[in-house]
């Protein structure tokens, strides 16, 4: 990594501590979007706490996503489970064309307003990439090393655990981060189900026309992304480089 | 445990097992039938639309002779996916039992409503969706096991898609809630519908005029590609409500100050600021993938067409271009089916759409007015998926 781009980096993480933190330091930046003197900065709650409660919220649904995923396919590429692989690949195909404020609008009439709904359907949703990266992470092992692997007199349970995960855990890594950074968005429509997180502030800024809000709420979901992006970024291409294989990309 | 102990482990040799061995998933599937069948209710009544609802079982819900048939063709599907190992007849089974199936929920719907009762709602309940959901599955793995072409796939569409319309258009479910939501706003929903469609397809449509030119030019130019395709990427994770909030701002500023964008209906609010975010989250996908598809085509391809004298034009719209194709088309399928999902968002910034209906309905906490939103979003990217992936086989050369 290049010096400019850790600077880079750290410039955007300390701008929104700064800003979640001490947002009235930005006040007059955001002084010429308000019309009618209304408050520049978001004013009926702290920054902070609804941040804090939007990554609770995304990374509670996506540790669950995470946990049933990378079971379920670990489960459908073993031989107990092989007669499930088909299906379970056109069922991901299926799935991942639901929209997600789709699953979202379904799940409230089921489980009532609040943080539930939101839960609900940032796990389903999250689910699917990363089983199917699972899938195809577990998949594409090569016959010839699980073939050495066996020879070498390891039992399937330590194949799978020393040689097969270790091989995927890039491509699970690239799952789990479309997940997060999916979920981070759909988290902000949440709020319209009043879950709490930064889809309040953007939806007080629409409410009563304030810019202002709309894009203070907007910027800090974005930063939040890109960072957590880049630190899945980093982190699956540190580990595809010690399996000597091929970066992650895309 | 030894891999090789396990009959089936793979499908070519599960179709080659013996007739009457047991076929797990099928187990599963038939599992969830009889829990549809004998422990869900089948509808839900309520008094109106809004007020709590009754379960009433499948014995209640129908006629005793519709409530045999249903059961029959449901426990025939479950015995199909148990012990029939033919992709075809399990496909049959299952299609029999949705035809029974889905008819006799509108069927419900008559049966329980009392004569002349306009308030009363009847909504399918977890045993129909259990039901329904069940059967779905064994068609979807008859489909798989079967691994059909795409004309296949698209005609499978197409008799699926008069299946349902012959079910609307017929009546049959005409006194089901949801249908009921959508006799009072007829007029509404065809609005919305062309309002989603419009915006999905027309950012769609927009982004393709822009990013395939630009693509083309990133892919002959490192140092553009390096600039313009981080700055995309960056637009994809902005949430969908703040680009949407944020780009009020603008237009609203254009439709102040130049009379002319008014008149051609740029406004702050409702379908402009909508379709603008839409197009700019279609941009990478279709710049990224047109870049990937060229960047594959083998050099050795494109100095051959140099070699025989192809113009520069030529090249691109005779040879790279048709090899790219594939991933460009992967590109605007990804677009199209999180278009018509994010369209929904629209609805918040008074874009119209079929959101309207599914934050009216939580608002109204009226579950079938979602559905009435919900459903025709999911359907559309549904079909816009399976049309979509075979036209890229077809464009891979698998007939």
């Amino acid at each position: 990594m290049s010096r400019g781009s850790v600077l880079l980096r750290a410039s955007a993480l300390l701008l929104l501590v700064a800003f979640v933190t001490a947002p009235d330091l930005f006040a007059p930046v955001f002084e010429p979007l308000t019309v009618n003197g209304a408050p520049a900065i978001y004013n009926q709650g702290s920054l902070l706490t609804l941040t804090l409660a939007h990554l609770a919220t995304v990374f509670g649904a996506t540790l669950a996503s995470t946990v049933v995923a990378v079971l379920l396919g670990i489960f459908v590429t073993r031989p107990m489970g092989m007669e499930f692989l088909p299906l379970s690949r056109s069922l991901v195909n299926i799935g991942q064309t639901f929209p997600p404020i789709a699953v979202l609008a379904i799940a409230v009439p089921l489980v009532g307003f609040g943080a539930k709904p939101t839960l609900i359907a940032l796990f389903l949703y999250g689910l699917l990439p990363i089983f199917e990266n699972t899938l195809t992470g577990l998949t594409q092992v090569s016959p010839l090393t699980l073939e050495a692997a066996k020879g070498m007199g390891m039992s399937p349970s330590r194949r799978l655990l020393e040689v097969e995960l270790p091989l995927a855990m890039p491509i699970i890594l690239a799952g789990i981060r479309l997940s997060v950074v999916i979920n981070l968005g759909t988290a902000t429509i949440g709020s319209t189900v009043a879950a709490k997180g930064l889809g309040e502030v953007i939806i007080a800024g629409l409410q009563s026309n304030n810019t202002a809000f709309i894009l203070q709420g907007g910027a800090v979901v974005a930063l939040l992304a890109i960072l957590i992006h880049d630190l899945f970024m980093t982190a699956e291409r540190t580990m595809a480089r010690k399996l000597g294989g091929v970066a992650a990309t895309s | 445990m030894n891999p090789t102990t396990f009959p089936g482990r793979a499908l070519g040799e599960a179709s080659s097992r013996p007739g009457l061995s047991v076929d797990r998933l099928g187990g599963v599937i038939a599992v969830l039938i009889g829990i549809a069948v004998f422990a869900a209710p089948f509808v839900t009544y309520r008094a109106n639309r809004i007020v709590a609802g009754e379960a009433r079982m499948l014995v209640e819900a129908v006629s005793p002779i519709l409530a045999g048939a249903v059961l029959a063709a449901a426990l025939l599907a479950a015995v199909a996916a148990v012990v029939v190992q033919q992709p075809w007849l399990r496909l049959g089974a299952a299609a029999l039992g949705l035809m029974v199936v889905t008819p006799s929920v509108g069927a419900a719907a008559w049966f329980l409503t009392p004569p002349g009762n306009t308030f009363a709602r009847i909504s399918p309940a977890l045993g129909f969706w259990l039901l329904a959901l069940a059967l779905g599955l064994l068609v979807a793995d008859s489909l798989t096991r079967l691994r059909l072409g795409p004309w296949a796939r698209l005609a499978a569409l197409a008799v699926a898609a008069a299946f349902v319309a012959l079910l609307v258009l017929s009546g049959a479910w005409n006194g089901l809630s949801i249908l009921k939501e959508y006799a009072t706003r007829a007029d509404g929903f065809w609005r919305e519908a062309r309002q989603h469609l419009f915006l999905a397809l027309g950012s769609l449509l927009a982004a393709c005029l822009v990013g395939l030119p630009l693509g083309i030019l990133c892919h002959r130019a490192p140092r553009l590609r390096a600039a313009i395709l981080p700055v995309l990427s960056i637009v994809q994770t902005i949430p969908s409500i703040a680009l949407f909030g944020i780009l009020m701002v603008p237009l609203g500023y254009l439709a102040a100050t130049v009379p002319l964008a008014a008149e051609v209906g740029i406004r702050g609010i409702g379908g402009a600021p909508a379709l603008v975010a839409l197009f700019l989250y279609s941009l990478l996908p279709i710049v990224g993938n047109t870049v990937v598809g060229l960047a594959q085509v083998p050099a050795a391809v494109v100095e051959a067409a140099r070699g025989m004298g192809l113009s520069d034009r030529q090249r691109l719209t005779q040879i790279e271009l048709p090899l790219a194709l594939p991933v460009i088309l992967t590109g605007i399928r990804i677009v199209l089916v999180q278009n018509l999902g994010l369209a929904t968002v629209a609805a918040l910034i008074g874009g119209g759409g079929f959101g309207t209906f599914v934050f009216q309905g939580i608002g109204q906490t009226a579950i079938d007015l979602v559905l009435l939103g919900a459903i025709p979003t999911v359907a559309l990217a549904f079909t816009a998926a399976v049309i979509l992936d075979a036209a890229i086989d077809l464009a891979n050369g698998h007939d």
